[in-house]
């Protein structure tokens, strides 16, 4: 009985064992590549990789760090650069997350292009900035019943040179048979503050990244992320602003206006719209009343739509969309800086361009 | 039983190769490999690409476990753990053949590639693999085997794909859209293979 058991486990592990170094053995031999060169950003920077990998761990390896936000598993279409020379065929994956134009104009997913030969491709030359740093958490701290504010300060490098406006990808650990995934977070705090970071982040039920943030990360711990990333920042011109935000999308918007105020910017009069469900759902009010009179330029506007008719509210009620609506009937001189989540933001789009503001004078990021 | 060596040997191979292919269809009589067969079914040329890539790997996986059985499993007494032993089998080949392709042809294996590890766990090969061991088969006839099942797969989902191409261009009511229509074909498809059983019995 012993002996029959312990052949039979023995056959097994033997027998896996066995495959499994057969595979390793023939991974090495079939799949070696030797040394393939990536030229970016035609000799801008050169660099020698042992080909064989995705392109995008070639460049993180290298410190390119290319956005990413599902870890090069092909599902976020984050990780776009163009290839001229050297990619391959379009991989099946690629195909949803690229437009006709793009195929055409050569871009691709970095995280589905294998390094197998020597290549030439093209970046943002943002990304040449972009860096990953190792932090410790300062402090989590509560501003709603669903988001946290964390201010994080940088170990090494030991200091983030960024805009307001732009974001960071974290990198959440494993818990609970949950895998390490990277996600966007803007940055919430001032630019002039190059040794801390913070951000403002909602928990997503069930969300991975989210989760992890609330649940398990702890005060003194050490997280990594990479950036700065995104073209969201305020533009230089000299245009009356509409800013409309909601949920965690206040991070951006929190940064940006409080760096105009710091940066002496007063010409450009400034209507902040702030979208809630209740009263609950609201925060930063009384900072927000401060720099309302502190700054006779900037106006903050707190909506909320599932307020109960009853209550205390004497604000706006209503969709962020329809109060906006009221308030600018013509926008056609303002720009706006949109952020929160998708549905939203094509909501505002619609109404400001409805009310004449020009495509291009409308930034934003959705969440 | 039919004595089998009493055959000649190629109207042996040719026997088993046509009962696995069409009397005993591994997607239409055994219902193995839906899983895949309803997902990529789509369209006929993935069709043909997966059911090209299955010939390939249940025919050799066929021929591989074969061997693993006879000279490995049975002479040990291990005969019980065939089930497990394929599947470690089956992994490993189509891994080791994802590679060779990559290396040898990448037309190939952007073609294919995408359909190895569908593969790995397609059970219609594992399904052969053991069905297989009901018959007291030699090597080349347990190879035959697995390119008759294989090749019945093939024909199959083919067949599946370019009926689902013709009724995607057609509206459907609702609730029939996508697998529920796809499983109506594939119950009649089978309807029409039972035709083929009892021809054949091998
Ligand atoms: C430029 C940019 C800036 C951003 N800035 C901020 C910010 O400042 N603050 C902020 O809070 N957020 C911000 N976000 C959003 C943020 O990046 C994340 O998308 C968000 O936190 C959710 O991530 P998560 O890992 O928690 O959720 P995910 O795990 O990505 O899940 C998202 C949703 O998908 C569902 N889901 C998860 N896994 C599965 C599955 N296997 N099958 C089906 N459904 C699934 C979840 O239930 C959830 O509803 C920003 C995004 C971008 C692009
Ligand atoms: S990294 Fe997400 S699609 Fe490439």
């Amino acid at each position: 009985m012993l002996l029959s058991v312990l052949i039979s486990v023995g056959f097994l592990l033997g027998c896996g064992l066995f495959l499994a170094a057969l595979l390793l053995l023939a991974e090495k031999k079939i799949l070696n590549y030797g040394i393939c060169r990536i030229q970016i950003n035609a000799g801008r920077k050169e660099l020698e990789v042992a080909g064989g990998s995705s392109l995008l761990t070639s460049l993180a390896e290298h410190n390119v760090f290319i956005p990413s936000a599902c870890g090069g598993r092909g599902t976020c279409g984050y990780c776009k650069v163009t290839v001229h020379e050297g990619g391959g065929a379009i991989h099946p994956v690629e195909e949803p997350y690229l437009t006709p134009e793009e195929i055409a104009a050569n871009v691709r997913l970095a995280c589905q292009v294998k390094v197998r030969r020597d290549l030439d491709i093209a970046i943002p030359e943002e990304l040449f900035s972009v860096s990953r740093y190792r932090a410790r958490v300062e402090h989590k701290r509560p501003l709603t019943h669903d988001i946290v504010e964390l201010r994080l300060k940088l170990l090494d490098p030991p200091a983030l040179t960024f805009e307001a406006g732009q974001y960071v990808q974290l990198e959440s650990a494993e818990y609970k048979g949950r895998e390490s995934v990277m996600r966007g977070y803007s940055i919430s705090s001032l630019p002039t503050e190059t040794s801390h970071i913070e951000l403002i982040i909602r928990l997503v039920p069930d969300g991975i990244c989210s989760t992890w943030v609330f649940h398990h990360l702890k005060n003194h711990q050490e997280v990594n992320f990479s950036g700065p990333y995104g073209f969201f920042h305020l533009a230089d011109t000299d245009a009356p602003i509409i800013c409309i935000a909601g949920g965690s999308g206040m991070a951006p918007i929190w940064s940006i206006i409080r760096d105009m105020q710091a940066r002496g910017i007063t010409h450009r009069p400034t209507t902040y719209f702030f979208g809630a469900l209740t009263q609950r759902d609201l925060f930063f009010l009384d900072e927000f009343k401060q720099i309302e009179k502190d700054a006779p330029w900037f106006k903050f506007v707190p909506a909320l739509s599932q307020e109960p008719a009853d209550s205390d509210w004497t604000g706006e009620r209503g969709l962020i969309t329809d109060v906006v609506n009221r308030h600018f009937p013509d926008a056609s001189q303002h720009e706006a800086y949109l952020c929160g989540s998708p549905g939203m933001i094509d909501a505002a789009i619609a109404v400001l361009q409805n009310n004449g503001m020009p495509e291009h004078h409308i930034f934003y990021d959705k969440f | 039983m039919t004595p089998l060596a009493d055959m000649s040997l190629l109207s042996s191979f040719l026997l088993i190769f046509v009962s696995a292919a069409f009397t005993d269809n591994i997607l239409l009589a055994r219902f193995l490999g839906m899983c895949s067969c309803l997902g990529v079914s789509k369209k006929v040329d993935t069709s043909i690409g997966l059911g090209t890539a299955v010939i390939f790997v249940t025919a050799c996986t066929a021929a591989l476990n074969y061997l693993v059985y006879r000279y490995l499993l049975v002479p040990l007494g291990l005969d019980y753990l065939r089930l497990i032993t394929f599947i470690v089998v089956i992994a490993a080949f189509t891994q080791f053949v994802e590679m060779v392709i990559e290396r040898v042809s990448e037309k190939l294996y952007n073609a294919l590639g995408i359909f190895l590890p569908l593969i790995t766990v397609n059970c219609a090969i594992l399904g052969i693999s053991l069905f297989m061991l009901n018959k007291p088969y030699s090597f080349l006839q347990a190879f035959s085997f697995g390119l008759g099942g294989g090749f019945g797969w093939f024909l199959a989902i083919t067949l599946i794909g370019a009926i689902r191409e013709r009724i995607n261009e057609a509206t459907l009511p609702r609730g029939l859209e996508g697998p529920g229509i796809t499983l109506i074909i594939i119950g009649i498809m089978a309807l029409g293979f039972i035709g083929f059983s009892g021809m054949i019995k091998i």
